[in-house]
């Protein structure tokens, strides 16, 4: 289905701006970099994680260990789905992250279900002392009980429409869209 | 989108055989194979992919590697496990297939791993039951599975399939492992040869496009890597060969033989290995030897064929399809 | 008590043994044929049936059935494949004595000639074994069995393997007249095979058994007969040097027929894809080359007969691994309108022709009645229809086995009344 609508919410350097509010709201409630780690949710995540990493060590002075996570084999919808062949690659920060403050770090939280699965996935990674849930975007929908720790941006959409995070190593720039794609929208 | 598409996109019901995969859907269950072997390095070495399937081992001949490899797989990958050996099964009393086949079907299960005597066994027991099918080896014809972690092992060291010479070693006529690797191997560019005792290679093979080398030596000179078949001691007492001890002589994978070739040999061998028979232990604890490494991947191969077979159901995936864009 | 006469008008009279090819009358009256040949003048009692647009052909001949009793009553009895051939338009078979117990003395030879007489259907011919107890060990006993009404002897199933029993059996049968039948296959190269030796085999992973392994037991069969100067007949020739090597021999004298099956004429060893166990026959089906080789030697006579080899087996018997399914397909109901629209239909023979191979040749091989319409001989007459086009439908079979590999196959004529004896003994009802 082609999209009908593409409005950019967020261009490269509102982006930019929330990423650093982040970075600082991470130091603020981990009180430092002190047995930080994060760890980015394929595949934007991974992105996202990387830009934070960056801006924590501008604010604090300190590269804090970064590790990758794919949750494809978590997820509850498998049989629903049919498979994805491509399976990232799910990586543990240098140190591992028993007892470590863990920022789990996704692009959009949506419906939950990715947090449950990563959380579910972490757990049997290690035993984290602390984990933070941090998203870009925080989009309404969410069909479990679990809010993000700290937010880039909350957008108010339609159920029919999308919310799209983009990074320049996929998608060649850095922003938000959101799309709507159902005909009746129009 | 059409079903057959939707089928193609992935891996069907069942996997019977490499011979009609195609080289598009082998690439996928070896790419798809990377990320597992991650799994099994892991502390807590299971994920929920499967959780609430239940898989029957269905293994109508003895096989300890093959059983065990696919079980670590299933339960890696969090899925609840049923072995079901010949002896203990209701065959010997004279049940048939079908009916073993749709006693399992009634007790609600989801997939069968099987391992059979009779050629074509699996896809006999995948045209019948709606679960999905995998083929642990059927008699002579093939053992998909062993051929993928065969050839996952190759592309891990020789960096990819296409353009490169394997030599499949020994009992060729009798061997699944055999069948399964010519279709892949030939599927995915290579150049396949075969090289044993002319009672032990089918003649029709060379219709396939396979080279059929009768001496151990020339096969050597040839090969980028040799996957040593094992001589079944039957072969033996029924006249193919007539002792061990010569085929080792004469078809064996020695260290000096090995010595002869331009560049070193990557050496393969599906085991049970007999020492001092088809391979000489120098050679299989030898530098070049990928037969462990074999073991491994065979574990996140079976892993990456359940969870493409698990999740393959092009019905659901549609249905679904039609949601995920809301 | 005779039937009532039968005056069948205006029908195409292929009579390839009186060299009749000609539409005209055939009268049958008190179970002989009184009259045949331009128009004929009925008696007023008799039934007329209007032929016009149908082939009148003397009763057809299937030399070789499994009639599976006793022993096999649950794929076949006596009286169900009589039936079956005479929907097929057959009016006589022979039956093989590879039964359980198998037909290998006189009380066994009487109790088919009993049962086919009640049947109904076609006349049923026991062929008697060759050896007791099918063993290939030592001869039954032939001459009793040929006086209680055995047509011939053969072993088939199995191969007679011990040279020197054929040889005896050729030499012992001299005195009755009777054809020694053989299913020729060496069973030392072809003991384990379940389908022809070739790519399919090497691909699908079973066991070959090669041309070689029935072509040494065709020679070596002719040579014995050439020694002994006894009849052999060879059963379902698949091979293309096999009909060579029969070819030579009838151009040195030998006294020999050979048969060829539909299935062998018409498919290759690709029918076995997929592991098909109605493809699952014994000789095999082999190659293009061997089907062509068949062929040829079907239109240069090399092959006399046409034989079906029918041999019915339960569904679930079929319903196996492939390996473990038994060898052989029904053939009475599908040999008509294969021969037809296969054989005759691409070229290989004429209608004449194919008549002559599933009649009088069969007659003359096993010295049965029947094979003319020549005044004076039995009343065995098939109707055929060569325009009716249908689709085989085993459910539809009369046969009590359903294992063909030709089921949805279309196919353009067909067989439409049988006569036995001057009583119609099947008659296509029109709708199918």
């Amino acid at each position: 289905m082609p999209d009908q609508f593409r409005i950019p919410i967020m261009r490269e350097d509102a982006v930019g701006r929330a990423i650093a509010r982040m970075a600082r709201e991470i130091l603020e409630r981990n009180e430092g970099t002190e047995r930080l780690a994060l760890m980015g949710i394929h595949r934007r995540g991974v992105q996202i994680a990387h830009l934070l990493q960056d801006e924590i060590e501008r604010a604090a002075g300190v590269r804090v260990p970064r590790g990758s996570i794919d949750i494809t084999l978590y997820r509850d919808d498998l049989m629903a789905i049919g498979p994805r062949p491509v399976i990232g690659e799910s990586k543990l920060p240098p140190g591992g992250i028993d007892n470590r403050a863990v920022v789990v770090v996704d692009d959009v939280i949506f419906t939950g279900r990715t947090a449950r699965a990563a959380m579910n996935e972490l757990m049997d990674w290690g035993r984290a002392s602390r984990i933070y849930y941090c998203a870009l975007v925080d989009r309404a929908g969410r069909e479990l009980p679990i809010q993000p720790d700290i937010v880039g941006r909350a957008v108010t959409v339609l159920p029919h429409q999308r919310v799209d995070v983009m990074v320049p190593e996929i998608d060649g720039v850095l922003g938000v869209d959101v799309v709507t794609t159902s005909p009746e929208a129009a | 989108m059409s079903r057959s598409a939707a089928a193609a996109a992935g891996l069907g019901k069942d996997l019977v055989g490499i011979e009609h995969l195609g080289a598009r859907r082998i690439t996928s269950i070896l790419d798809t194979a990377e990320p597992f072997k991650e799994i099994s390095e892991r502390r807590i070495k299971k994920v929920p992919t499967l959780r609430g399937l239940t898989i029957v081992n269905l293994f109508f001949e003895a096989s300890t590697r093959t059983r065990i490899s696919f079980e670590f797989a299933e339960k890696r990958l969090a899925a609840d496990t049923v072995n079901i050996g010949a002896s203990r099964s209701s065959v010997a009393k004279g049940e048939t297939l079908v009916d073993t086949a749709r006693n399992l079907e009634a007790m609600k299960i989801d997939m069968v791993v099987m391992r059979h005597w009779a050629s074509g066994a699996a896809r006999f027991l995948a045209e019948r039951i709606p679960s999905n099918v995998i083929n642990a080896g059927d008699g002579a014809h093939e053992h998909p599975t062993q051929a993928l972690l065969d050839m996952l092992t190759l592309r891990d060291h020789l960096g990819a399939i296409a353009g490169r010479r394997v030599c499949i070693v020994g009992d060729v006529r009798h061997s699944r492992v055999a069948r399964s690797n010519i279709f892949g191997l030939l599927t995915l560019g290579a150049e396949v040869g075969v090289c044993g005792p002319p009672t032990l290679i089918p003649p029709h093979m060379r219709e396939l496009g396979v080279r059929i080398f009768h001496r151990i030596e020339e096969a050597i000179e040839w090969a980028h890597a040799l996957n040593v078949l094992r001589l079944q001691l039957e072969r033996m007492e029924a006249g193919f060969v007539p002792s061990l001890r010569e085929y080792n002589r004469i078809w064996g994978v020695s260290r000096a033989r090995l010595a002869v070739a331009p560049e070193p040999l990557l050496i393969l061998h599906p085991g049970p290995m007999n020492r001092g028979v088809e391979i000489d232990s120098d050679v299989a604890d030898g530098p070049h030897s990928v037969i462990l490494e074999q073991v491994t991947n065979g574990v996140a191969v079976r892993m990456a064929v359940l969870y493409l077979l698990a999740g393959g159901r092009p019905e659901k995936a549609e249905a679904a399809k039609a949601e995920e864009v809301a | 008590m005779s039937p009532r006469p039968l005056w069948i008008r205006g029908g195409r009279i292929i009579d390839p043994a009186a060299g009749l090819d000609a539409t005209a009358d055939l009268l049958l009256l008190d179970g002989r044929v009184a009259e045949c040949g331009g128009e004929v003048e009925g008696p007023a009692d008799a039934e007329v049936l209007d032929a016009r647009g149908l082939v009148v052909a003397p009763g057809l001949i299937d030399v070789h059935v499994h009639l599976r009793e006793p022993g096999g009553e649950h794929k076949e009895t006596i009286a169900t494949g009589a039936r079956a051939a005479a929907a097929g338009g057959f009016t006589s078979v022979c039956a093989m004595p590879n039964t359980s117990p198998p037909i290998d003395d006189p009380a066994s030879v009487g109790f088919v000639v009993a049962e086919g007489r009640r049947a109904g259907g076609a006349r049923v011919y026991p062929v008697g074994a060759i050896s007791a107890g099918l063993e290939g060990r030592r001869l039954a006993e032939i001459g009793e069995m040929v006086a209680a009404g055995a047509v011939g002897i053969t072993d088939d199933g199995h191969p007679v393997m011990d040279s020197g029993l054929m040889r005896l059996a050729l030499e012992y049968a001299l005195p009755f007249g009777i054809p020694v039948a053989d299913h020729p296959e060496d069973l030392g190269l072809s003991r384990e095979g379940s389908m022809n030796e070739g790519l399919v085999s090497a691909r699908l992973g079973l066991v070959g058994k090669p041309n070689a392994s029935e072509d040494i037991h065709i020679v070596r069969d002719l040579l014995l007969a050439e020694l002994t100067g006894g009849r052999i007949h060879l059963q379902h020739v698949s091979t293309a040097w096999g009909v060579e090597a029969i070819r030579q021999a009838k151009a040195r004298g030998v006294r020999a027929t050979a048969e060829a099956s539909p299935h062998h004429l018409i498919l290759t060893e690709a029918a076995v894809e997929g592991y098909r166990t109605d493809a699952k026959m014994n000789p095999p089906l082999r190659t293009g080359a061997d089907v062509a080789a068949v062929r040829a030697g079907l239109a240069d006579g090399t092959l006399d007969v046409i034989a079906t080899d029918h041999a019915p087996h339960h569904y679930d018997e079929k319903e196996s691994a492939f390996d473990d399914a038994p060898f052989g397909i029904v053939g009475l109901e599908t040999a008509v309108g294969l021969v037809l629209t296969h054989i005759v239909g691409e070229g290989v023979i004429d209608l004449p022709t194919a008549i002559e191979r599933m009649s009088p040749a069969a007659a003359r091989a096993f010295n049965l009645p029947g094979g003319t319409l020549a005044p004076g001989s039995v009343a065995d007459v098939t109707l055929i229809d060569p325009a009716r086009a249908w689709a085989v439908d085993p459910s539809r079979f009369l046969s009590k086995s359903r294992n063909t590999p030709f089921a949805g196959l279309e196919l353009t004529g067909k067989a439409v009344m049988t006569i036995v004896g001057g009583e119609v003994v099947w008659r296509e009802d029109g709708s199918g």
